[in-house]
């Protein structure tokens, strides 16, 4: 099995993340017309408002905590005083915490998606399967709370972020590093860089257009020929 | 809030034109319209002109760029004037200074998620079509076959329609649901709901392309604009996210989200016809001829005063003061040095939209109150004199009746233009009706009754051109649009660039060809026409005995 999970965890991620990049560039070049949020407020406003706010809320804080979490090297958060237990259980109670958040959201937005009329029939098939995979996917993150709660000596948190910080900076040996770990855990990365590789074909490019710099600009814009 | 007269010139400024110097005005040039209420007869040629050339396709059936109202009424989409609801428009601050009254940019950030100020398909209308198919191909049966409407969106059986772009039509639904409309406000509106006592009015609308538009202030893509050279605001279809800010953030509710393409859509002044030096679709094809579209020049650098002045009923004549002369010596020496081509001063000498809104003060912004400076103005409509049967009764002033003695309340004209200030209403009337006065004496009884001009402040030029204008209404007197001068934007535009070109497409150049895939979102966006859910009944067919 040693090929199986050498391709998935490390070879995948990187063709996931390079999908993720020029796929995305090349939508932005060639399709901005279809680069949108695709919301569906105006046809079903009411349930939207709580899930819609509950689920982003929860997902960006999730996203800033993985990224926080699997890519500070120990010697950073031991230097500040942070033992690798004590790690283990903040990552768990946050995540827990946003997780809950992003799980009540999804759950509405999933409902509502698949049982209103309106807008089950204006979905396309990738609405509906981006929504379904990041739900699984965040099903499969609140899984691997009590795993995390039974081994509290952050064992398995070392090998995953030794793991992650090994892709990011080209480190050879990072899927040796997860071969034995659960396999909830290797479904969660699986279907994350998976989340990645669909990206750019999904309204999920709404994420890249975060408009920020609106809090710079001037109310007015006018366009000279 | 910075810079609201909107300097900000996006990635498109080009060379064209030189800046006007530090401290002088700065001159910009828009094509504004007038409609004259007074002779619009509601016949909605106007709405079905637009629609059948704008937004005859898939996620905008429920959009009108232009609809006609019956007033007194709640509008499309419902209770649309009503800004306590929608939270449209601007508000000024304590500080003196306006922000979109749907809140600061920190707060329409946050509120990205799900707007909470967005109108619901329902506010406008489920779209909907019916069975015609079912016509021809029902079996015989002893009742004629009928055609169900069908909804638009989920393709499903609609049992009952339950709203439209003119569901008030003359004065359709109940009193109590029509009186709801803000223009009522300060009026005692009880007795209006009296037969006798009842009026009614059309009021067209489409986008007002505002000096000041709240949708371009609350769009956090930056994709909508004002265009330097004509004043059209549109939005950028590739750089619109979808944010639907914009949506709310119109007080007129003029802009609408597209919900097959993810993206809002407006009325866009029909500018490929500006262009061209032509009227607008809507105004063209107006069978009352009460469409005016003409040039006024304005100063662009006293936007963002006029707009957050500090009393709601001086919006109006603040927005008179942005104007500029256009027989100004001084002005146009500047529109020049501003590289305002000399085709678009001579329409600007011309324009009917300024004689109206200028020179002759009968037309009026819609909702001045806003604070967005609309350039869409209109007439108010005369009506006829109230209990006329007890005639001794009619108050006379002078030549003309007292306007107070109309059908239609002042106070309910001057809360729909004025914010509520009854003086300029007042004004314009009995110049309409001194110009019926004097007109009937010249030509019906041979008299020149210049004393009715005095009483209004009126010269016999003035009222006979008035009389050519909004009486006779020749096509090249409404119409005075110079053509647009690409040759300025040399920079800009490449004849050779644009051969073998699409022309106007959607996105992507001319790649939106016959293919059927599109590897970014789903289905194949539809390019016009198709892409509707097509109703398909089953139908039983019986052999004919």
């Amino acid at each position: 099995m040693s090929y199986l999970n050498t391709l998935l965890f490390g070879y995948y991620p990187y063709i996931a993340m390079s999908v993720f990049i020029i796929g995305s560039i090349a939508r932005y070049d060639r399709d901005q017309y279809t680069w949108r949020t695709g919301s569906s407020q105006l046809l079903r406003g009411q349930e939207l408002r709580l899930g819609s706010n509950l689920f982003h809320i929860g997902i960006l804080l999730l996203f800033v905590g993985h990224f926080v979490g699997l890519l500070t090297p120990p010697a950073v958060y031991h230097s500040l005083g942070l033992s690798t237990s004590a790690k283990q259980i903040l990552a768990v109670v946050a995540g827990g915490i946003f997780g809950g958040i992003c799980a009540k959201g999804i759950y509405i937005l999933i409902r509502r998606r698949l049982t209103d009329a309106r807008i089950r029939k204006t979905s396309s098939r990738m609405d509906i399967f981006i929504l379904l995979l990041i739900g699984v996917q965040l099903a499969l993150g609140l899984l691997t709370l009590p795993i995390s709660l039974y081994h509290s000596d952050g064992g398995n948190m070392i090998l995953l972020s030794e793991w992650a910080q090994r892709i990011v900076t080209f480190r050879s040996g990072a899927a040796d590093q997860i071969s034995n770990i659960g396999i909830i855990f290797k479904l969660h990365l699986f279907l994350g860089m998976t989340i990645f590789l669909v990206f750019p074909f999904s309204r999920l490019v709404h994420v890249w257009s975060v408009p920020l710099g609106y809090i710079a600009r001037p109310y007015q814009v006018v366009r000279r020929r | 809030m910075t810079n609201l007269s909107g300097t900000n010139l996006d990635r498109e400024a080009g060379s064209a034109g030189t800046r006007p110097k530090e401290g002088s005005r700065n001159i910009r040039a828009q094509i504004g319209m007038v409609l004259n209420l007074d002779k619009c007869i509601g016949c909605h040629t106007c709405s079905i002109t637009c629609k059948n050339v704008w937004t005859s396709r898939a996620g905008v059936e429920y959009a009108w760029f232009n609809n006609v109202e019956t007033k007194p009424g709640i509008g499309f989409p419902q209770q649309w004037e009503n800004q306590n609801k929608w939270n449209g428009g601007w508000v000024r601050k304590i500080n003196g200074k306006i922000e979109p009254r749907q809140g600061s940019k920190r707060k329409i950030l946050r509120n990205i998620f799900a707007n909470p100020d967005l109108p619901q398909i329902d506010d406008y209308y489920e779209p909907f079509d019916f069975d015609y198919s079912h016509l021809q191909q029902a079996s015989e049966s002893k009742v004629p076959p009928t055609a169900r409407p069908r909804s638009l969106i989920t393709g499903e059986r609609m049992e009952k329609i339950e709203g439209g772009p003119n569901w008030e039509e003359i004065l359709g639904t109940e009193f109590s649901s029509r009186s709801r409309d803000t223009n009522f406000g300060n009026i005692q509106k009880e007795m209006y709901g009296e037969f006798e006592n009842t009026f009614m009015m059309y009021l067209p609308r489409l986008c007002e392309h505002c000096l000041n538009p709240t949708c371009v202030a609350a769009c956090p893509s930056g994709s909508i604009y004002k265009r330097e050279e004509d004043g059209i605001v549109l939005i950028d279809q590739d750089k619109c996210r979808g944010w639907r800010m914009c949506v709310s953030a119109c007080p007129y509710k003029k802009i609408y989200y597209n919900w097959e393409t993810g993206k809002s859509e407006k009325c866009t002044f029909c500018y490929p016809r500006i262009e061209a030096g032509e009227p607008t679709v809507c105004s063209e094809t107006c069978v009352g001829r009460i469409r005016y579209l003409g040039v006024l020049l304005y100063d662009a650098d006293r936007i963002e005063a006029a707009a957050s002045c500090e009393y709601e009923q001086d919006l109006y004549q603040q927005q008179l003061d942005i104007f500029l002369d256009p027989n100004d010596e001084a002005v146009i020496a500047e529109a020049r040095a501003a590289g305002i081509p000399e085709s678009w001063l001579t329409a600007a000498q011309e324009s009917p939209v300024y004689k109206m809104a200028m020179d002759w003060k009968v037309a009026f912004p819609l909702h001045p109150e806003f604070r967005t400076l609309p350039m869409v103005w209109y007439v108010p409509p005369l009506s006829p004199i109230q209990s006329a049967a007890e005639s001794d009764q009619i108050g006379m002033n002078g030549d003309i009746p007292d306007v107070r003695s109309l059908r239609i309340p002042v106070q309910y004209l001057a809360n729909l233009l004025t914010a509520g200030k009854e003086e300029p209403v007042v004004q314009g009337l009995e110049r309409m009706l001194a110009m019926r006065s004097y007109m009937r004496s010249k030509t019906v009884d041979g008299v020149v009754n210049t004393s009715v001009l005095e009483s209004v402040d009126l010269t016999q030029l003035q009222v006979e051109e008035m009389y050519r204008y909004m009486a006779i209404a020749n096509y090249e007197d409404r119409f005075v649009i110079p053509t647009s001068h690409r040759e300025y934007a040399s920079a800009t535009f490449d004849a050779y660039g644009e051969q073998g070109g699409c022309g106007f497409s959607f996105g992507s150049g001319c790649s939106t060809g016959n293919n059927e895939v599109n590897l970014f979102g789903g289905n194949k966006k539809p390019q016009r026409h198709g892409g509707g859910i097509p109703i398909k009944i089953p139908v039983k067919v019986e052999p004919l005995k």
